[in-house]
């Protein structure tokens, strides 16, 4: 009876987080396997090309329906989406299908499509590459972006090869986002364990003060702070004007657009999330112990390493990986407050879906970073002896 | 017990979802997008605001900062709020192609007449006309820059500069600072030798470049300090100077000039409202009202006589503006946005 009344007060959060989260995550991350713009605009063309094969000649079949499909998707702007896809793959297809696809509704009924008509348009909508690009294409998964979101592509023959040094830029990013992510984290672990330790220790009334002030960047909005930054760490700004009157620097520090802002504003962003939970364990660890070794003999250093520190690893753990986790997801942050060099993950799934409109490597390369999130999770979990996620 | 359980949980979540499932289909008002900032307050003020007072239909502006993929996402997941945007040349024609936009009708909009050649297109109409210049800041010492090829070099003039994260208008200001003439501009800019080129010109500044995306922010940088040189609406510069006390200069010497145009989105349940707002917009009195807090040049052929000549100095249409600077052309960008989009995001990543 009690496990059925537990049951019954979890389901509505358990109803919540399955309609509001996990289902559409599920099906924005399957975005990046699935082909949905050439099965949808040339279903004619895929048909006459089912069973053939790339060392073949293309039949002639494939050129009546490829027109077939232009004058069918006239209606709906999906070749448009489809002739877009294809030129991820095939520069400069976009453009020859647009005009094409012009030609072909202008000329009407009666006219014979076949391989002279389209040669004329232009020879790339006669190749035996650009037929392979489309049957690939038209299945209903494949894993373009995937590979993709990894600098990889196939060609047109189908091998696996890098994407050309120009185009190569994911897993530099990738690499950067960690970078960053870490950078913050060990920064707001060194800033925020003193204060944690100082909540502990102090008396309630002082504990009660530093809590509300470290609660309070909760308040205001993260844009609002970041901007604030901006003020500060503009080169006639604040600091800087401050720094300069009292003498110590000659000349304005760069302190924004650049890394250094970047790791300052998102360290002060996350600070309280690396506070909230390390407070929640160090509070449990009882005072007495400290003074116990320090009766056995154990110097402050030694004490503090060999009984507070193993005692305090769990919410470290937790604060971290609260942190890290939150930290390689931001986008906003480094965008405002950091140079061209800064930018991480986050930014270019946002400039894919609101750019472009590639919602296929936006989620290629989301499902790259939650891949990454989970293994380096499983990781801490597995160093800090399963107990990462204790938070006292 | 365990299925009663699942049973009992089953049901709870449909009646969740039962609750929050059919869309709670509101009757929304009219809504029209435009870019935010100065730009946007002068057209509430001259534009939104007297529609509403003449016809009574109830009237939201938003903004936003452009990309296709918005307008993109919005009409393919049926999920769409914007009835009337204001769009940069090449979206007008790239959404136009891809169906993401209604066929305007001229005669509902004020007639064919009524417009400067060139600024009305099959799914667009033309808003305002403007030009990206070279901004400084006038204020501080030193010579002043005269051209883009001043903007390329660091040697002469130190310091950082800002452009707008997108291959768009800077591939252009980069072949015209090596030194291509403007009417071979896109010409060069087709071939492949031409775009390595421009990406070869802004290596040489790559570690001196900032980028902004919102067309406030350029005016801010220059105000700080951060960068001595950017690229930016002239609007935008004039604005500044006259309301905030800033002393920036604008370089108008091989300047871009560019047209943003209304459109109507696709399958908007407010068609007639949204046509009849354009033409309110498009009215000679209204496009000249604008001008003095925003100096963009109108496309209503008869506007230009209502507009105070103290201010024809500062607009692009006027002649030694315009003998000096670059069209763009939006042709272009359709079939080449993406490719170069995607390229530049490589390179703009990359350290």
């Amino acid at each position: 009876m009690a496990r059925y009344r537990k049951t019954f007060f979890l389901m509505p959060l358990i109803g919540f987080l399955l309609i509001f989260f996990v289902v559409p995550m599920v099906w924005f991350l399957s975005y990046a396997v699935r082909e949905t713009e050439v099965p949808r605009a040339l279903p004619r063309t895929l048909e006459a090309l089912s069973h053939w094969q790339q060392d073949q000649p293309v039949p002639d079949t494939a050129f009546a329906a490829l027109a077939g499909d232009m004058i069918e998707a006239a209606n709906s702007g999906s070749m448009a989406d489809a002739a877009r896809r294809l030129n991820y793959e095939l520069t400069g297809v976009r453009s020859a299908l647009s005009k094409a696809s012009r030609v072909v509704r202008r000329a009407g009924a009666g006219t014979d499509f076949d391989i002279d008509f389209f040669n004329a348009i232009d020879p790339v909508l006669t190749s035996p590459a650009f037929f392979a690009v489309v049957k690939r294409a038209g299945n209903a998964m494949s894993d373009h972006y995937l590979l993709a979101a990894v600098d990889l592509q196939r060609t047109p023959a189908g091998a696996v090869v890098r994407a050309p040094q120009e185009n190569r830029l994911y897993l530099t990013v990738l690499w950067r986002t960690l970078e960053i992510a870490c950078m913050v984290t060990l920064a707001c672990l060194f800033l925020g364990f003193p204060v944690a330790v100082l909540l502990t220790t102090s008396s309630e009334k002082v504990a009660d003060t530093i809590l509300v002030l470290v609660m309070l960047p909760f308040w205001t909005s993260l844009l609002v702070r970041t901007t604030a930054w901006i003020v500060l760490l503009q080169k006639e700004g604040i600091i800087n004007g401050v720094l300069l009157s009292l003498g110590l620097i000659a000349e304005p520090l760069t302190m924004i657009f650049n890394r250094t802002g970047v790791v300052i504003a998102m360290t002060h962003v996350l600070l309280p999330f690396m506070i909230l939970p390390l407070y929640g364990t160090l509070k449990a660890i009882p005072r007495g112990y400290m003074r116990a070794a320090a009766s056995l003999g154990a110097r402050p250093f030694t004490a503090f390493h060999r009984v507070y520190l193993p005692l305090a690893a769990p919410g470290i753990a937790a604060g971290c990986i609260m942190v890290f986790i939150l930290s390689v997801g931001y986008y906003v942050t480094p965008a405002l407050v950091g140079g061209p060099s800064d930018q991480m993950l986050s930014a270019f799934v946002a400039n894919y879906t609101t750019g472009t409109g590639n919602w296929g490597l936006a989620s290629a390369l989301g499902l790259i970073l939650l891949i990454v999130t989970i293994i380096l999770y499983l990781l801490a979990q597995r160093l800090s002896g399963g107990r990462a996620i204790s938070l006292g | 017990m365990s299925r009663h359980k699942w049973k009992t949980a089953g049901f709870i979540s449909l009646v969740m979802a039962a609750a929050f499932g059919p869309a709670i289909v509101q009757a929304r008002d009219l809504t029209v997008v435009s870019w935010g900032g100065e730009c946007q307050d002068a057209q509430r003020r001259y534009m939104f605001g007297p529609f509403t007072a003449e016809t009574h239909i109830p009237l939201v502006d938003e903004y936003w900062e452009g990309g296709i993929g918005n307008l993109r996402t919005r009409i393919r997941s049926s999920n769409n709020t914007w009835d009337v945007v204001q769009v940069e040349a090449e979206e007008a024609a790239i959404g136009c192609e891809e169906g993401l936009f209604e066929r305007i009708d001229l005669s509902m909009v004020g007639g064919a007449d009524r417009f400067l050649p060139g600024t009305t297109r099959e799914c667009s109409v033309g808003a305002v006309i403007y030009n990206v210049v070279l901004a400084y800041d006038a204020s501080k010492e030193g010579k002043k820059p005269e051209s883009w090829a001043d903007f390329f070099d660091v040697k002469t003039f130190p310091g950082k500069r800002a452009v707008r994260n997108g291959p768009k208008w800077n591939l252009e200001i980069a072949l015209l600072a090596d030194g291509v003439p403007p009417d071979q501009l896109y010409k060069v800019l087709s071939t492949l030798e031409g775009v390595d080129r421009a990406f070869a010109k802004f290596d040489s500044i790559k570690s001196d470049l900032l980028f902004w995306k919102s067309g406030a922010q350029p005016k801010q940088m220059l105000a700080a300090g951060d960068v001595v040189m950017s690229t930016t609406f002239n609007s935008r510069i004039t604005a500044s100077n006259e309301n905030d006390g800033t002393n920036f200069g604008i370089v108008w010497n091989g300047s871009i000039f560019t047209m943003d145009s209304w459109v109507v989105m696709k399958g908007t349940p407010m068609l007639a409202e949204s046509l009849k707002l354009i033409e309110f917009m498009t009215r000679a009195k209204e496009q000249a009202a604008i001008v003095p807090l925003n100096r963009t040049g109108p496309t209503n052929k008869s506007a230009i006589a209502e507009i105070p000549s103290r201010y024809l100095a500062d607009l692009p249409s006027n002649r030694a503006n315009l003998e000096v600077s670059v069209p763009d052309d939006p042709e272009f960008w359709i079939d080449n946005f993406d490719d170069l989009n995607e390229r530049w995001s490589a390179w703009a990543g990359n350290n």
